[in-house]
């Protein structure tokens, strides 16, 4: 009836998953409590959960992601601790749980922390930038969203229900193959990643379309914000890899559940060949992530500087170069495979290439910021951060990059410290300098900028306090993943790194008391006029936070840097252009639709994760039944009449307006 | 800070990121000075994004099974397993039923209900001729001894052929399904751009096969 799933399947006799376990669904069940007895359900289903506007589906991105990265952020912690614990000890962790740990903090970190974070971002912001009202298909945006959703969901119940994997974030066969990994745990893995898979796939073509074919009439490619550009790049990734990702999980799951030989020891299987194709989405998926950081500094660094963005044409050309390029590096994840001296030279060769591009983005930054008048805030803060600490780690990378070189700190934590060098360099950094900058936008009120500030500075000391030290122990001979060691001279670094990871937890608690704080101040943190910044692209022409509808008559744009332009006009004639005729807008509907694909997903997901065939036909059934209510639907559009646009506008120009009264009035 | 200080340092005097309203860039404004385009286009080009990451999957299936098509582990190979009197029908039913799709297509716009149902018939018939002959084809395999579990060839062979299969199922109940909507609603303009979606689904999965059919069968009999 249940399949393989039975009462063992809880963790009864291992305290720590028993009880993280059971203080996550106290805390659930009390938010869900305090939701339903205090009346916001409708509300929440209303305007959130069925909403289809591409800034409300982006913010609950951003909120999975943060959410997401503070449970990864503490597997982090067991492991720095469990190893400052564990010289010449078992530590508090036993080697099977530990193993979890850094399955599920590399598995959590990327697809449901960074992911979301980067995919939230491009969400709220692209339609914006681009002068438009949403994305180009808005449902399938919810249900690309509600399934991102589904996969996190599967991830954090493998800690109450069963197991997580214990092969890794990426599940090298054959120790992932039912031979050697016999539970559920790579299941777990498997089923989380082809079902969130599709859902990013789904942001993926759903903004490629939306930046190549909508556009405020004038934003030709060339005039596009710089964000736009790398999102476009970001997504053509996202559309050209993760379909690998997807077939190579699913002949996993064939090995698995049919006995099928693609990558088993026996009959032929070739576990190489998982490698290979397994590398081939996730060296491009290191761009997904990255390309959309870039973009973000490229307008945090512009606005802060007060000055446009220098070389943005060979900016555009870096960020498809590295698009492209990015694609031809990815056996530089295993030299050691035995290719041969010709195979891993271009490989290295094409890997150094790929930091040319990415050298000329950081020039670009740096130029634009030079003889610019710098405003030190905090998503500026980020920004500079991030070009130190992203220098360090691209210069270990090209060190990486030299085959004899890596044969040495292969599987070292030199590689570990040289990965998140870079990602948390790069990917946290702009998500943070991001969050900060587009916060005002999203809610309509700043972030307070001193707690933003300290967290920045605890996040950076606390970063090289981890990795520093870690660099010097794999240039020692640590390798990763260890689960004790008895090596004295490794010994003072890895407690230095416990130090590190502490100061980083404050970060983390500045950051949580930085969004509680300003939510209590947010009258005294309000954007009144929409542009807090003094911002150069389209999003600060609308108010914070923007109606459904984002611009109530589509701009005209006639040049770079759009809204730049036409605040200077406004600002030489001292007024505002004409107020437009409104017209009526159409605007899509909300839809259940993702919320119930992503309910039915779970099941789906969970029933073949325990093999519960009836229940996987059922849910089956149940998502074909939710495709054809929602073909059926007669009315995907609602009007916004005419009056209510002005209505709203006239609010917005009114306080545009007194800030140029403001600016008469000054001399 | 606030908007009062739109102008503070504003300055751009070497114009180093501007190259506003210069007359050079007018003729670059092609596309986007027509607006909006229309709901239609967007969505064939949404779904054609879609088709492309289809086909990059398939062809990740493609790669495992170049990879794998000499591991016959003892077992039998394509040479001996594979009849091209069953893939010619094969082949020769889906290629028509790519004309007769078209033809729906065609009968959906000009709304013409003899024509479209007539045609998506004849495209769902076609099909399942298709279907059935590749289920038999898998039946007697298994029946032989020769089934995916038996060699990595054959893994990598049902996947590939089994994945193409699993489409075209999708497509008959993404068919029928269309039909049903046409019988209930008419031929409204979401429709017809989901037949219009179902079209170029139908037309890649032909592409696909030319792929399957000259690499797996071809091939694998030439081999």
């Amino acid at each position: 009836m249940f399949g393989k799933l039975s009462w063992a399947a809880i963790p009864f006799d291992q305290p720590i998953p028993l009880i993280a376990g059971s203080i996550v669904i106290f805390v659930v069940l009390a938010v869900i409590a305090w939701i339903v007895l205090s009346g916001h359900l409708p509300y929440l289903w209303r305007e959130w959960v069925t909403s289809v506007d591409h800034k409300r589906i982006g913010v609950m991105y951003v909120l999975l992601g943060l959410v997401m990265l503070l449970r990864g952020f503490i597997d982090a912690i067991m492991m720095r601790s469990q190893q400052a614990f564990a010289y010449r000890t078992p530590g508090y962790l036993p080697p099977e749980h530990y193993d979890q740990i850094f399955s599920a903090h590399g598995t959590i970190m990327i697809f449901f922390g960074a992911m979301p974070l980067v995919i939230g971002l491009m969400n709220f912001v692209v339609p914006l930038q681009l002068g438009v009202r949403d994305v180009a298909f808005p449902t399938l945006n919810s249900v690309g969203f509600w399934l991102t959703a589904t996969g996190a969901l599967l991830v954090n119940l493998s800690l109450v229900i069963g197991e997580f994997s214990r092969a890794g974030w990426l599940p090298y066969p054959p120790l992932s193959e039912l031979t050697y990994s016999p539970g559920v745990g790579v299941d777990y893995y498997l089923w989380a990643l082809e079902i969130s898979g599709v859902g990013t796939l789904l942001a993926g073509i759903n903004l490629i379309t939306t930046i190549l074919k909508l556009h405020a009439p004038g934003m030709t490619y060339m005039r596009m914000p710089m964000f736009c550009w790398t999102a476009l790049a970001s997504n053509l990734l996202i559309v050209a890899a993760f379909p690998i990702l997807t077939a190579t999980l699913t002949m996993l799951v064939l090995d698995r559940y049919f006995g099928f030989h693609f990558f088993t020891n026996e009959a032929g299987g070739n576990m190489m060949m998982f490698v290979n194709l397994i590398w081939a989405w996730g060296h491009p998926e290191v761009y997904i992530l990255v390309l959309p950081a870039f973009g973000v500094f490229s307008e945090v660094v512009s606005t802060f500087s007060r000055r446009p963005l220098f070389g943005y044409r060979s900016m555009v050309a870096a960020t498809m170069a590295i698009c492209i390029i990015s694609f031809t590096v990815w056996l530089h994840h295993f030299f050691t495979m035995g290719g041969g001296a010709d195979v891993n030279a271009m490989f290295g060769i094409a890997s150094m290439i790929i930091a040319v591009p990415t050298g000329v983005k950081i020039f670009n930054w740096l130029f634009t910021m030079y003889g610019g008048r710098i405003v030190y805030s905090t998503p500026m803060l980020w920004a500079i951060g991030f070009m130190v600490t992203f220098v360090i780690g691209g210069m270990t990378g090209v060190l990486l990059a030299m085959p004899p070189a890596d044969f040495v700190l292969h599987e070292s934590l030199f590689l570990v410290a040289h990965f998140h060098n870079v990602i948390i360099g790069s990917v946290l950094f702009g998500a943070f300098a991001g969050y900060a900058y587009w916060f005002p936008k999203a809610f309509g009120f700043r972030l307070h900028e001193g707690l933003g500030k300290a967290a920045f500075w605890l996040t950076l000391v606390g970063f090289y306090v981890v990795f520093v030290p870690l660099y010097i122990a794999g240039l020692s001979g640590m390798t990763r993943r260890l689960q004790h060691f008895d090596v004295a001279a490794w010994r003072p670094w890895i407690l230095i790194a416990a130090i590190g990871i502490l100061i980083m937890a404050c970060a983390a608690a500045c950051q949580i008391a930085q969004l509680v704080v300003s939510i209590r101040q947010r009258e005294a943190l309000r954007d009144q006029t929409g542009d807090p910044w003094n911002g150069r692209s389209l999003e600060w022409a609308t108010p914070s936070p923007p109606p459904a509808f984002n611009f109530a008559v589509l701009p005209n744009v006639r040049g770079e840097e759009a809204y730049w332009g036409m605040k200077q006009r406004a600002l030489e004639q001292a007024k505002l252009g004409e107020e437009p005729a409104y017209v009526d807008i159409e605007m899509p509907r909300n839809s259940p639709t993702g919320f119930v694909c992503a309910f039915f997903a779970t099941f789906m997901g969970f029933a073949l994760i325990w093999h519960i065939w009836w229940m996987v036909g059922l849910a089956a059934l149940g998502a074909y039944a939710t495709f054809v209510v929602f073909a059926w639907r007669d009315k995907d559009e609602y009007i916004i009449p005419a009056e209510t646009v002005a209505r709203i506008d006239r609010v917005n120009r009114s306080a545009r307006n007194a800030v140029l009264a403001r600016h008469e009035g000054a001399p | 800070m606030t908007a009062v200080d739109a102008t503070a340092g504003g300055s751009d005097p070497y114009r180093l990121g501007h190259d506003q309203e210069s007359p050079t860039r007018q003729r670059t404004l092609g596309h986007a000075d027509r607006g909006l385009v229309s709901k239609r286009i967007v969505t064939a080009f949404g779904f054609w994004i879609f088709l492309l990451s289809d086909i990059i999957m398939f062809s990740a299936f493609f790669a495992a099974y170049a990879v794998l098509v000499g591991e016959t582990a003892g077992g039998p190979s394509g040479r001996e397993l594979f009849n091209l009197n069953n893939v010619g029908i094969e082949t020769a039913a889906l290629l028509l039923s790519s004309f007769t799709v078209g033809l729906a297509g065609i009968g959906a716009r000009a709304q013409s209900g003899s024509w479209f149902y007539g045609a998506m018939t004849a495209t769902f018939i076609l099909g399942a001729v298709f279907l059935s002959i590749e289920l038999r084809e898998f039946a007697s395999m298994i029946a032989r001894g020769a089934g995916p579990t038996r060699s990595a060839f054959l893994s990598a062979f049902f996947t590939l052929v089994g994945c193409h299969g699993l489409h075209i199922t999708v497509g008959l109940l993404w068919l029928l399904t269309i039909m049903a909507q046409v019988l209930a609603k008419g031929y409204r303009a979401d429709i017809l751009r989901r037949i219009l979606c179902f079209g170029l689904f139908w037309h890649a999965l032909d592409i696909i096969w030319v792929g399957i059919f000259t690499v797996v069968y071809l091939m694998g009999v030439a081999l």
